[in-house]
């Protein structure tokens, strides 16, 4: 990256599950971070006013949405993207099932929509329809309708219970 | 090609999952913006904050002297690497549409119309650098309600245009006039559609790298067409051809928005030829909502004269089409208001039709094709009127259908709208539907329901859909659209099948489809053959993913060049097995013979032919690449028939729509994978919801200025905005092609917002109310109810 | 859209906030859980020149119950605070309201303080606020203040709060014998910001009522208690405040009008209160 007199910080955090250091711009939000500094493109960008869901990832073990924190906010912290959530195999249930059930179509909306999920699941292991609504209620995607991903989660939910 | 059937039990029609997917679930997903480039500069686009203003740049320099910047590019600095461009059809014989550059000059006319380009290190950089551009904006009038754009009195759109009038039209055969005349019934209604827009959640994205050695430009794009943006950007650029590379990857929705050339796309492109270097530009949401082509601004007036025994006569619809500052480049947004008038009663046997279209220019973003492009207006406007009959002769509305649906005796016939029914399963879809949504346990249920005080409704639309779009739709008009495709396999040493295909992956599944054709049409496994599409650069020229095409024209292409490689394969193994090709047989990759015992498998074939040509018999030369391209010679569209039923709740106090269920049975012909269309279907069918319920495009009546324009105030479907869906099926081959697919993907969104419409109105009749707009939002439901005023 | 450029400061206790507070005066933004600040810095809406994280500063977000008092930290997160025992038990208004405000994710950031501080006059917790008669607590480099929630709310996006002041926490009355919350508001989606919301605290004594306070969101431009209806509705009845409420000055809008809104806000308190519409 060019450098220019863009203000910076440094910051150090677990990226996951790896330390990592880097210097960051102060205005530059998580998600950008993560997509062009870190070289992780699996959480997207979709809106930068925090109604899409799609960029998000887990801060610290909870869901939070990537473009409305900064990446000088991670300092400290433990980051999870949708990579990481992979490589430790925690939403292999959730992966299946999408994949499965054709719950994703052009797939920019599923790693949002899978962190969204896998939250879901850790505080109800057996959610309704409805409830699985409601929480993915703020992951927005264009292609499936939803009615496939409630049927995923479902499945997913079931696999987890048994 | 011999006309082979389909093994019996083979890889076409099965519920696969798309393989592909399997990356994306991980976060492997790979688009636009996924994609690095060394030494690349981050382009913003200042844009018209007005929806008409006359503009002045007077002065670039504090935004050039910020640090990381690297250029400020206005229409005079991108002329010398790119030319401006003006949709023509002669389709559209006298269509009024000016001519448009990569970005305005002098003067906007959309409240977005790209202005002036930063170069510079960083996006947020460069919108730093916007903003220390100096403009001077002169306001001019906007004209923004489409029926008052044509009022002579109105302002016009284009300064150096006397009218807005775009275009008009009056079709149609019979005589309306003597139908009307004669009628038992007329029922009439004027219904509003609002625009409204694609929201594809990865917006539009361009990563462009100009080689200046080369003098060739990679261009990697978010697009449906990446083949016809290779086109228009050699047009446009002055390059030819093979020196442009057009790479669409992964494309995180397209539905239509990605099917066009858009000044902001062209403008990145003629930056990297100017500067040498690659620019990456990233449409933003709030650019996105305001820049994208809209869509479905329509005022339809319409009636429908009915007889005695409740047979339509004839429809008479006036049709205002809000089309924007521009016609969409190279299609015309025309074809939206022309495909609407055609979708309008496609279903239904009746004599005498008369449609009058007027296209209107306004100061706002060009429409264009959006997902159904046309039928929601149609088929709501139809669907609308039938209730309205059915209800004046106190009649079930499925039954008005049942006794008005094109009979299948009098096919292949053409409507008066100039619709070609052939093939169409209205009988079977109804039986199919009243079956599955059991009828009358509904109708006990929704009278309990209503028996507890809730207001709910049931309503129907009936669906005929103009699919896969053959060369007649764009070749006479002189508008270079490829509607062909084309397949080009090859055999690989290992026994494998590389397929390259010119359909396009936007979500759809298409790639899995192919992969499961071209797996029966050689006689290999689906895990031995990969696909590429979507690059240029190696995938053959053909028409990329619109209308539904994928599976009717290059599934063709697919089994006509599969069945090529496998006749060469089988040739060449007889010739080494000392047999006769039609005595042996080639299954899951081995070469058998026809009781099925192997004789050699297809990888030792390969290897032989590739390493091992002194091994073969003399003048035996196999050729393991092999090539199909196909066009439909007959049928300019292929038609398709359903059926979609809604339930909805009406909270007669807030105005609040639920819809509670959704049923959609359809006929697409032979789903090459019943999984993907099934998923199609449901997808489209929530657009449909948002289109009935929840988007609206809405602009200031006063100055023009765009209100909608973040998701706050554009309201999208989400998970809880969305009903279980339903899904019957009944499958009707089509006749004139092998494979007899026909489109699937948009049928959802095509009858979606008529059923909305007419259940909202048969909750709303208990009360002695209807709604004649879309979308139908809680302050339309008041108003209707009397709860509040009528707008003003 | 990419912010404007901003300094940054993270400081580590309160005393340090404060301290930067008052030196930056109105430069200085507060950054606690960004879902409202960041949308307005992503979308260059908002310039501070200055943002003060104070995620980091101990003791911000701590919910304690004793007195009679519900105590809630500035940075509690609304997912903490709807998660909480001690707000179920002392403040149940507040669990119903959360669970329309937004969507998990962001719940898992947003905090009181932030929504009390934004005051946008379709949230609901300054609603509740107002509706339960909390208590903000303020600090400064100059000193602290109690400011009552009847005296917080000004207008859109306009608080009591003076440049240099921070919220630290939000006290609430416990709920009392006899009380019952409620929260209810109408909305295009679920967690749609309210086209009207009503939170509700009643004191029934036998067959009428013998206490009321009533606040709205999504239908004045400042938040506050409804006097004049929620005496109505203890000696007229439901009929009589719905009557008052057709006086208020509602928000108008091309979108929303403000007789919806009003009508918005009858509705929901007949449906509070058991009657048809």
């Amino acid at each position: 990256m060019e450098l220019t007199d863009e203000p910076t910080a440094d910051i150090a955090c677990t990226l996951n599950g790896e330390a990592v250091r880097a210097r960051v711009p102060l205005r530059q939000n998580l998600v950008d971070w993560l997509r062009y500094g870190a070289g992780l493109t699996g959480s997207h960008v979709g809106c930068e006013h925090g109604v899409c869901g799609a960029c998000h990832v887990q801060v610290d073990g909870a869901v939070v949405r990537g473009c409305l924190m900064l990446a000088v906010q991670a300092d400290g912290t433990v980051v999870e993207t949708i990579e990481g959530a992979t490589g430790s195999g925690r939403i292999r249930a959730l992966q299946d099932a999408f994949f499965n059930r054709a719950a994703l179509q052009c797939g920019f909306c599923t790693p949002g929509m899978l962190l969204q999920a896998a939250e879901l699941l850790e505080r109800t292991p057996d959610p309704s329809r409805a409830e699985i609504r409601e929480a993915l209620s703020g992951n927005y995607c264009r292609c499936t309708g939803y009615h496939a991903i409630v049927d995923a989660v479902q499945t997913a939910a079931a696999s987890l219970r048994a | 090609m011999p006309d082979t059937p389909l093994p019996a039990d083979g890889w076409i029609g099965r519920p696969l999952p798309r393989a592909a997917t399997r990356r994306l679930v991980e976060g492997r997903g790979r688009y636009v913006d996924d994609h690095a480039a060394r030494g690349e500069l981050h382009a913003a686009f200042l844009r018209s904050p007005f929806p008409h203003a006359a503009f002045r740049i007077t002065g670039r320099d504090a935004a050039c002297a910020l640090p990381g910047v690297r250029a400020v590019l206005t229409a005079e600095d991108l002329a010398p690497a790119c030319r401006s461009w003006r949709t023509e059809s002669r389709a559209f014989p006298g269509l009024v549409s000016p001519e448009q550059g990569p970005l305005a000059r002098e003067r906007a006319v959309y409240q977005g119309e790209p202005v002036a380009l930063v170069l510079a290190a960083s996006r947020a950089i460069a919108e730093d650098a916007l903003e220390l551009i100096d403009v001077e904006w002169d306001e001019l009038p906007a004209v923004t309600d489409p029926a008052a754009a044509l009022d002579p009195a109105s302002p016009p759109t284009h300064l150096d245009l006397a009218s807005n009038l775009a275009w008009r039209t009056e079709f149609g055969e019979g005589d309306v006039d003597a139908a009307f005349a004669a009628a038992a019934l007329v029922v009439e209604d004027r219904i509003t559609f609002t625009r409204h827009t694609g929201v594809t959640l990865e917006s539009r994205g361009v990563l462009a790298t100009y080689d200046p050695a080369a003098e060739a430009i990679e261009v990697r794009l978010s697009h449906q067409m990446p083949h016809q943006m290779q086109l228009h950007l050699a047009e446009l650029l002055g390059l030819s051809m093979g020196r442009i590379r057009v790479i669409a990857g992964d494309v995180g929705g397209g539905f239509g928005i990605k099917m066009h050339v858009y000044p902001d796309e062209v403008a990145v492109c003629a930056a990297s030829r100017l500067t040498g270097r690659p620019v990456r530009y990233v449409c933003d949401r709030i650019e996105a909502l305001m820049a994208d082509i809209h869509a479905r601004e329509h005022v339809m007036q319409a009636r429908m004269a009915v007889d005695a025994e409740g047979r339509i006569l004839a429809f008479d619809v006036d049709d205002i089409q809000g089309l924007g500052a521009y016609s969409i480049y190279p299609r015309s947004s025309t074809v939206e208001a022309m495909s609407a008038l055609r979708a309008l009663g496609a279903p239904y046997h009746f004599g005498a039709y008369r449609a009058r279209l007027r296209c209107a220019l306004q100061n706002k973003v060009p429409t264009g094709q959006y997902r159904a492009v046309g039928h929601p207006v149609g088929i709501a406007t139809a669907e609308c009127l039938v209730d309205l009959a059915a209800a004046a002769r106190g009649e079930d509305p499925l039954e008005f259908r049942r006794r008005n649906l094109v009979p299948e005796a009098i096919m292949p016939w053409t409507n008066p709208a100039g619709g070609r029914m052939a093939e169409l399963s209205h009988t079977a879809c109804l039986a199919e539907f009243e079956r599955l949504l059991d009828l009358p346990s509904l109708r006990a249920e929704i009278a309990a329901i209503r028996a507890e005080g809730r207001c709910v409704g049931l309503g129907f639309a009936s669906v005929v859909e103009y699919t896969a779009s053959g060369p007649a739709a764009y070749g006479p008009a002189g508008v270079p659209v490829a509607a062909m495709d084309t397949v080009v396999l090859n055999l690989e040493p290992s026994g494998d099948v590389v397929a390259r295909a010119s359909v396009a992956e936007i979500g759809q599944g298409i790639q899995q489809g192919i992969v499961q054709v071209v797996a029966d049409a050689v006689g290999v496994a689906p895990s031995r053959v990969t696909l590429h599409t979507g690059d240029t650069g190696n995938a053959p020229h053909g028409g990329g993913a619109w209308a539904s095409r994928g599976a009717g024209i290059g599934g063709e292409a697919a089994w006509g060049a599969g069945r090529k490689l496998r006749a060469e394969i089988l040739a060449a193994a007889a010739a080494l097995l000392q047999s006769a090709p039609e005595a042996l047989d080639l299954r899951e990759g081995q070469v058998t013979d026809a009781n099925g015992t192997p004789r050699m498998a297809l990888a030792d074939l390969a290897a032989t032919v590739f390493f091992r040509g002194h091994d073969l018999p003399t003048g035996l030369q196999p050729q393991f690449t092999a090539t199909h391209q196909y066009r439909r010679e007959e049928d300019t569209f292929l038609t398709t028939n359903g059926l979609q039923a809604s339930l909805v709740e009406v909270d007669t106090d807030t105005g609040l729509v639920t819809p509670l269920r959704h049923w959609l049975v359809g006929d697409c012909g032979r789903r090459l994978n019943p999984l993907l269309v099934d998923e199609q279907a449901r997808g489209g069918v929530v657009q449909g919801i948002g289109e009935a319920l929840l988007e609206a495009c809405r602009y200031d009546p006063g100055n023009g200025q765009f209100l909608t324009g973040t998701l706050a105030d554009y309201l999208l479907p989400m998970a809880d905005n969305a009903p279980d869906i339903t899904l019957g099926h009944v499958e009707t081959p089509y006749s004139g092609s092998v494979l007899g697919a026909k489109g699937a993907g948009e049928a959802g969104t095509c009858g979606a917002p008529a059923a909305i419409l007419n259940a909202v109105n048969d909750a709303l009749a208990s009360r002695g109310a209807r709604v004649s707009e879309m979308p139908i939002t809680p302050a339309v439901i008041l108003r209707a109810l009397g709860t509040l005023e009528a707008a003003s | 859209m990419k912010p404007a450029r901003f300094d940054y400061a993270r400081p580590e206790t309160l005393e340090g906030a404060l301290a930067v507070l008052a030196e930056q005066g109105p430069e200085a933004s507060v950054l606690a859980g960004g879902q409202s600040l960041m949308p307005m810095l992503n979308l260059r809406m908002a310039r501070p020149g200055m943002l003060v994280d104070i995620n980091r500063i101990p003791g911000l977000d701590a919910i304690t119950l004793a007195g009679g008092v519900l105590s809630i930290g500035a940075r509690a997160r609304h997912a903490e605070v709807l998660a909480s025992p001690l707000v179920q038990q002392a403040a149940p208004m507040l669990a119903q309201a959360l669970q329309h405000v937004a969507h998990p994710a962001i719940r898992n950031r947003g905090t009181l303080g932030g929504s009390l501080a934004l005051a946008d006059p379709a949230a609901e917790m300054p609603a509740c606020a107002a509706c339960l008669g909390a208590t903000i607590v303020l600090a400064s480099a100059g000193g602290g203040r109690r400011v009552a929630a009847k005296d917080f709310f000004l207008g859109v996006y306009a608080t009591a709060i003076e440049p240099g002041e921070l919220i630290l926490r939000v006290e609430i009355p416990a709920i009392a014998t006899g009380w019952t919350h409620l929260f209810q508001e109408v909305s295009r989606r679920h967690g749609d910001y309210a086209m009207a919301g009503l939170a509700l605290a009643l004191r029934r004594k036998g067959a009428g009522i013998a206490e009321a306070r009533i606040a709205l969101c999504g239908v004045e431009s400042a938040t506050r208690r409804q006097a004049e209806a929620e005496a109505a509705l203890v000696a007229g009845g439901i009929e009589a405040a719905c009557q008052v409420l057709g006086g208020l000055d509602a928000m108008g809008g091309e979108e929303v009008t403000a007789a919806h809104r009003i009508h918005l806000a009858r509705v929901l308190l007949r449906r509070a209160m058991g009657t048809r519409n």
